[in-house]
């Protein structure tokens, strides 16, 4: 065995040790969903009675429901018993050096600027033994434990902490919510659970970037959030680096809770396989996230990035039910070739003096489509409810689209909402401009569509800001001259 | 510093410019005027590579190199600035953060370090106390919201900062205030320089009172009609345009 083989069993063994693959073998079951094969994933994850109670009634209720088709997106259907619901984390074979590596992800790798070791690391190349991420993760999890901060995978939760997954899983998202959601519901894999005790403020951005191999969780992700009254929590998700994924179909469900006074900040920056030029492949994206800001002036912000995947399909929202509470959503979604992106949000107003923000920017190009589609909803108890809405939409070229689908259900007179939107093409006379100040067009094209995303960006921490700037560049690469 | 031979553009399906010949050397400063229509902002564009403008025939050359072959930010890295008639705006992109990477690209270019920001700063500082700039222009989006005077003098800002080796001017004068004037002329004084050399767009005699010309030539349909020294243009001033078309 080579001094490299035993390097990833033993990272593989430290992940296990923090219960990362808690209960997973290496192996996958065949094709085709049914109730045995509810069943047999409940089981392999040695899961509680009412859980598998809970996962059966979904899949029962999903068999009646139709797939959804208003979104303004279009795919050849998709085969429900063509795809394996079930398969472990399966580690590559290991790579012997970066050299290795497809040119094309190292090229990726570079202009995004990962470190040497990370790029190792997520293109599976054997890595040294001391590899920063993990004994960071190590430290980490150890500090977030001694604060009654639970952070683990939600296989992990299920064993260790069931009172809570049983009290909130579903509560935000119940799993008669859409088709994707009674699909996940009935066969998810695993995500991250999070919980926040009264009066703790996380100290770090609790990040997937940390669960090394969270990639390979799969296609059906349960996320579940919660924030106890008066806390506060800033989660990341994703990573700016490539993901090529076998799996079509990813139809993940985020629930987050807050209750009195917390807050929970949530950022996406998602970068699936987007299909090749001529719109071959790609993952579709099918999301159901909600927030349900149950307490007294709880805050949820969604922050979003979102650049890959053939399709993208998902409105991040609020509940907002406690009396001044708060919503946000800030999103970016770029369109290339030949993807589409129907995105958006939906913010539900009950309670008193509640508050939402929505700021969406959109980029189309080559053959891109682009639609933003969002809901404000004002209960008729929601008294003084305020909202404010700017949709941007940035064209490059003249082939892509843009889209936009407000809907305003307003119950309550008190009520102020106000609704921006505007659509421009990027002006060859901006690009002239920076170019006769000695800027390359690509980087004028780059600088042009960073100034336009500014205002989402500026939500994003730091450094996750300055990766989601250069992940803009590659996937807008090629679109102009 | 700059030959241009016969040279003929055309934009929006038009012959503007018919046959310009203009020999510009370093340390000059030439003055470019002419009725509306004559093909003053076309010759400012058509050197600065607008791709709107098309060469259909003569040549340019700058340093003895063929300008016409280079793309417009090379032109701009090898040191020929354009100060815009109409300053384009570009929402959400730090005016500081902008010149950065404009001198930076310049820099790298011509095989110099890069200023880090510190540096940048201190050089900026420098360059604005010059012109009266507001610390406020440099921390705002590019030129997004600036008055029409704001938007000039930040033209004249990069040029200062860029520092150019032929500089255009492209009605550089146009919807300015005698102060606004000033400064920008004050500006442009202290940058003249042997190796330096101006090309001055100007409809109106006035901006010339400020930043005195070694030469001026007259255009008219798309043609230099008449070149002189710097009284030529207060015979402009005093005869009007129609003198030249009736001689």
């Amino acid at each position: 065995m080579s001094t490299s083989t035993e390097t990833i069993e033993q990272l593989a063994n430290r992940e296990y040790k923090y219960g990362f693959y808690s209960d997973v073998e290496a192996e996958t079951i065949p094709k085709g969903l049914s109730e045995d094969v509810v069943r047999l994933i409940s089981q392999k994850k040695n899961e509680p009675e009412w859980l598998l109670e809970w996962r059966l009634k979904a899949y029962r209720l999903w068999l009646t429901m139709k797939e959804p088709s208003w979104q303004n997106v279009k795919y050849d259907p998709i085969n429900y018993q063509d795809i394996v619901y079930y398969s472990a984390p399966k580690r590559k074979k290991a790579l012997n050096s970066l050299d290795e590596v497809d040119p094309e992800v190292k090229r990726t790798f570079d202009k995004l600027g990962i470190p040497l070791e990370e790029q190792k690391l997520l293109a599976g190349v054997a890595v040294d033994a001391v590899f920063d991420s993990v004994s960071v993760a190590t430290t980490f999890r150890e500090k977030l434990a001694g604060m009654g901060i639970i952070f683990m995978s939600f296989s992990e939760a299920v064993q260790h902490h069931p009172d809570l997954v049983k009290k909130y899983l579903g509560s935000v998202v119940p799993h008669t919510d859409n088709f994707f959601a009674a699909l996940n519901s009935a066969v998810f894999s695993d995500g991250s659970f999070v919980y926040v005790p009264k009066g703790v403020r996380c100290p770090m951005e609790l990040s997937t970037y940390f669960r090394i191999n969270a990639k390979d969780t799969g296609q059906f992700e349960r996320t579940l959030i919660i924030a106890d009254e008066g806390s506060y929590v800033s989660y990341l998700e994703g990573c700016t680096a490539p993901m090529r994924d076998e799996n079509q179909l990813h139809a993940a469900v985020v629930e987050l809770v807050a209750h009195d006074d917390a807050t929970i900040k949530y950022s996406t920056i998602q970068n699936w396989y987007p299909g090749d030029k001529d719109g071959k492949g790609g993952i579709f994206n099918f999301v159901t996230k909600r927030g349900l800001a149950s307490g007294r002036r709880s805050k949820i912000t969604w922050t979003q990035v979102e650049t890959g995947s053939a399709i993208t399909w998902k409105y991040p929202g609020c509940i907002l039910q406690g009396d001044g509470s708060i919503g946000e959503f800030y999103s970016v979604a770029t369109t290339n070739n030949w993807q589409q992106a129907d995105t958006g949000t939906k913010m539900i107003h009950l309670g008193k003096n509640t508050r939402s923000t929505i700021v969406s920017k959109g980029i189309s190009a080559g053959h891109g489509q682009n639609t933003y589609r969002g809901l404000v909803r004002i209960g008729k108890n929601a008294v003084n409810a305020r909202n404010y809405s700017q949709c941007d939409s940035l064209l490059i070229g003249d082939k892509c689209g843009a889209h936009t689908f407000p809907y305003l259900e307003i119950r309550n007179t008190s009520a102020r909402v106000e609704h921006e939107a505007s659509t421009s093409k990027i002006g060859e006379d901006q690009i002239f401009y920076c170019r006769q100040r000695g800027l390359k067009t690509e980087d004028a094209v780059n600088m042009i569509v960073s100034g336009f995303c500014r205002e989402v960006f500026r939500e994003l921490p730091m450094e996750f800001a300055v990766e989601a700037q250069k992940l803009l560049s590659v996937s807008l690469e090629g679109s102009v001259g | 510093m700059l030959e241009i031979r016969n040279l003929h553009v055309r934009a929006e399906g038009k012959e503007i410019l018919r046959g310009i010949d203009l020999t510009v050397n370093a340390g000059e400063v030439h003055a470019i005027m002419g009725p509306n229509g004559s093909g003053k902002s076309t010759l400012a564009r058509a050197l600065s590579g607008h791709p709107e403008y098309e060469v259909t025939a003569g040549e340019a050359l700058y340093e003895g190199r063929d300008l016409l072959a280079m793309d417009p930010d090379e032109r701009a890295r090898e040191g020929v600035f354009m100060a815009f008639q109409y300053p384009v705006e570009i929402a959400g992109v730090n005016n500081s953060y902008f010149l950065k990477a404009a001198l930076n690209a310049k820099r790298k270019h011509l095989g110099q370090p890069e200023l880090d920001a510190m540096e940048f700063m201190t050089l900026v500082q420098e360059k604005a106390k010059l012109l009266e700039i507001d610390k406020s222009m440099l921390t705002r989006a590019v030129n997004e919201g600036f008055s029409g005077g704001e938007k000039k003098r930040n033209e004249i800002f990069q040029m200062a900062l860029l520092e150019p080796k032929l500089a255009i001017l492209d009605e550089t004068d146009s919807g300015l205030d005698i102060d606004a004037l000033k400064l920008v002329a004050n500006g442009v004084n202290a940058m003249r320089s042997p190796g330096r050399a101006f090309i001055v767009v100007t409809h109106y005699q006035r901006l010339l009172n400020y930043i005195v010309p070694d030469y001026v030539h007259v255009l008219s349909a798309g043609k230099i009609v008449r070149s002189g020294g710097k009284e030529l243009a207060h015979e402009l001033e005093a005869r009007g345009y129609g003198w030249i078309d009736a001689a």
